[in-house]
């Protein structure tokens, strides 16, 4: 169990600031994820983690102990990274045995663990094949493998999914909560730029932008109780309506957010009415996008099947309780 | 208007691409044809004949006797001749060999040291990578006549430098003395080619992911292991190319040997035997027998090279 404590880090190249001072606490044998846009130093922190980066200012522990200088074969992390990182010319039983044979284990040992490893990836059958034989989600596997094999403290994952195609990386997600719940004793931190995979996988999510923090909380925290109008629009899809101008004034606030199931389809005298210029439908339910002269039109999500047709005027109603205001500086009104 | 369903002989959409690309060979292969093949095959034919150098057309077929041919005395005694039990040519055989060997094997090694040094980050890399390009780029001749003049026995820099370090305590005639020419040769040939070598070691080098190094860094595995393991193993098709090109190319070292240690036995080359036979002693047809043979073991060496190695010079594997 690895407690992480960050305390004011940050990393600059040259002249250019990419984190700005982070204060961050991971809690032993947890699943954080950190999320965020391009560029908002989600990756740099993770490789500030596990020792690939060095610290330029601030305080990086690994249960209390300062691990600034640790170089990162002594920090007790292992990491997937994006493309794999396979070795090529190595065959999939040597790519997982490559980092141990170091540790001087016996060779049995060294078989005992790469075999239960593959076993409960399922790549076991795999183990004599070489990388450019297998798919990308085997190669993810075997990845992943090579990092469990190293019985770390920490497990780093740096947006491990991105080159999946969708299918296999909703089935590769499922493996990875799954690894979660096995090893308890291992923190785990994972990148992602997808807030869907944020919000399945993680305990707790750390919003980036920019280089600091942004809000950091369990999914349904971070889903309900939003701290600004940027994590509001990241996390939840379809995005949250960020309503601004009359519309927010008459509640008091400069940005007006709800989300698209918190509003009711009122059979008159609803509090905003418009007409539905564009919908969506998904099968289970289905989102009608009205023009109610805001800059985007407003997203209403309905379950079933659409009831309503294409250039109907509608009358709406947000439900009271679930409105997010947001002053000037995007940040919420309690 | 009426469409056809079959498409004309000739017409479809690959038969004109194949013809634009033939168009588009036959320079190539006309060129190819008059500068190579042409005269190889002139070279071939002339060393079996009795061709010499005043008379080119004049020469009568002899068969095999400028390789090989033997005559028996009226006392019994057989008299062999031809290149193939010619001393000459074989000590001109071993010299080659013995070059190339040595003088790619250092190439080699020297050319990775100087890849893996200049694929890291520093300060002023690329004036570096410039600079040290300097050797490769200055015509051999120049380099050999300046070496030429650093070697000389009397006034030359390298033995002032050893004698006032102390390392020699006479002046070594470099180029001139037997024990010393083939050394002589070696330095110049690996000072001036070990940029060559460097340069495709480091666009090998560019070609290996750098994450694998990020996933071993991780791992904890040692630069030396990472190297033996990982660098070397991703290295070595670029090597083998890059071996091979060297290797064809000293086989046939001619000017350097030529300008740097003119008619020394020590480092006479297969090229230089061969020339000294078409041109300076006038036996035309002998030296075209040397040098259809320095082709066919260059042949021969380039084949095995490629079947031992299982190299892939059809760029099947993607990885």
């Amino acid at each position: 169990m690895t407690q992480i404590q960050l305390k004011n880090v940050r990393k600059k190249y040259g002249a250019h600031d990419v984190i700005k001072g982070v204060d961050l606490d991971i809690r032993a044998g947890e699943f954080m994820v950190f999320v965020g846009p391009s560029g908002c130093g989600k990756s740099t922190l993770l490789r500030l983690i596990s020792g690939l980066e060095e610290i330029t200012d601030g305080t990086l522990e690994f249960d209390g102990a300062r691990v600034n200088e640790v170089i990162p074969s002594q920090r007790g992390v292992a990491m997937v990274f994006q493309s794999y990182a396979l070795y090529p010319h190595m065959s999939v039983f040597d790519n997982m045995a490559f980092g141990l044979k170091l540790a001087k284990s016996s060779k049995d040992e060294m078989h005992a663990r790469v075999r239960a490893a593959a076993e409960m990836l399922q790549i076991d059958h795999l183990l004599d094949r070489k990388p450019k034989q297998l798919s990308g989600g085997q190669r993810q596997r075997v990845a992943i493998g090579r990092a469990i094999v190293r019985d770390p403290k920490v497990f780093l994952f740096d947006e491990p999914l991105s080159n999946l195609d969708a299918a296999l990386r909703v089935a590769t997600r499922l493996e990875i909560a799954k690894l979660h719940h096995e090893m308890t004793d291992v923190t785990m931190v994972y990148v992602t730029h997808d807030q869907v995979e944020a919000m399945t996988l993680a305990d707790r999510i750390c919003v980036l932008r920019d280089g600091m923090v942004e809000q950091v909380g369990t999914p349904e925290e971070l889903y309900d109780a939003p701290n600004s109008t940027f994590v509001a629009g990241f996390i939840g899809s379809p995005k949250m309506n960020l309503l601004a101008g009359d519309i927010a004034a008459a509640h008091d606030c400069a940005t007006l957010g709800i989300r698209a199931e918190h509003i009711d389809i009122t059979k008159a005298d609803g509090l905003w009415a418009g007409k539905v210029i564009h919908t969506e439908n998904l099968g289970s339910d289905h989102y009608l996008f009205v023009e109610i002269g805001t800059a985007e039109p407003l997203v209403v999500r309905q379950p079933g099947k659409q009831q309503i047709a294409l250039g109907q005027t509608i009358n709406l109603t947000p439900q009271a309780a679930m409105i997010h205001r947001f002053d000037t500086g995007g940040r919420a009104i309690l | 208007m009426t469409a056809t369903p079959t498409v004309p002989k000739g017409r479809s959409l690959s038969a004109q691409r194949k013809r634009a690309a033939f168009w588009f060979l036959v320079p190539m292969l006309a060129a190819l044809l008059f500068v190579a093949a042409w005269p190889l095959f002139r070279t071939i034919y002339f060393s079996f004949t009795d061709t010499s150098l005043t008379s080119l057309y004049d020469g009568k077929w002899i068969g095999f006797d400028n390789y090989l041919s033997y005559r028996q005395l009226s006392s019994g005694k057989v008299i062999w001749r031809g290149t193939l039990v010619d001393p000459a040519w074989w000590n001109a055989v071993w010299n080659t060999v013995r070059f190339a060997f040595v003088s790619v094997a250092l190439e080699t090694v020297l050319g990775l040291m100087v890849a893996l040094v200049l694929h890291r980050n520093f300060v002023g890399r690329g004036w570096v990578r410039a600079a040290i390009l300097i050797p490769w780029a200055i015509p051999t001749i120049v380099s050999a006549k300046m070496w030429a003049w650093m070697l000389n026995d009397q006034f030359g820099i390298i033995n002032d430098m050893l004698l006032r370090v102390g390392l020699i305590d006479a002046k070594i005639a470099w180029t001139a003395n037997i024990e010393t020419a083939m050394i002589a040769v070696l330095i110049v040939d690996v000072w001036k080619t070990t940029p060559f070598m460097a340069l495709l070691c480091l666009a090998g080098l560019q070609m290996i992911p750098k994450d694998i190094y990020e996933a071993a860094k991780v791992d904890g595995i040692s630069a030396l292991r990472v190297f033996w393991r990982v660098t070397l193993p991703l290295l070595k098709p670029a090597l083998m190319v890059a071996v091979i090109f060297r290797s064809l190319d000293a086989l046939r070292v001619f000017d350097l040997v030529y300008v740097l240690t003119p008619n020394s036995k020590a480092t006479k080359t297969m090229s230089v035997i061969a020339r000294e036979n078409l041109i300076e002693f006038d036996r035309f047809a002998y030296g075209s027998a040397q040098s259809t043979l320095l082709f066919a073991l260059i042949a021969i060496f380039v084949s095995l090279y490629i079947w031992l190695g299982k190299m892939d010079l059809g760029g099947k594997a993607d990885q």
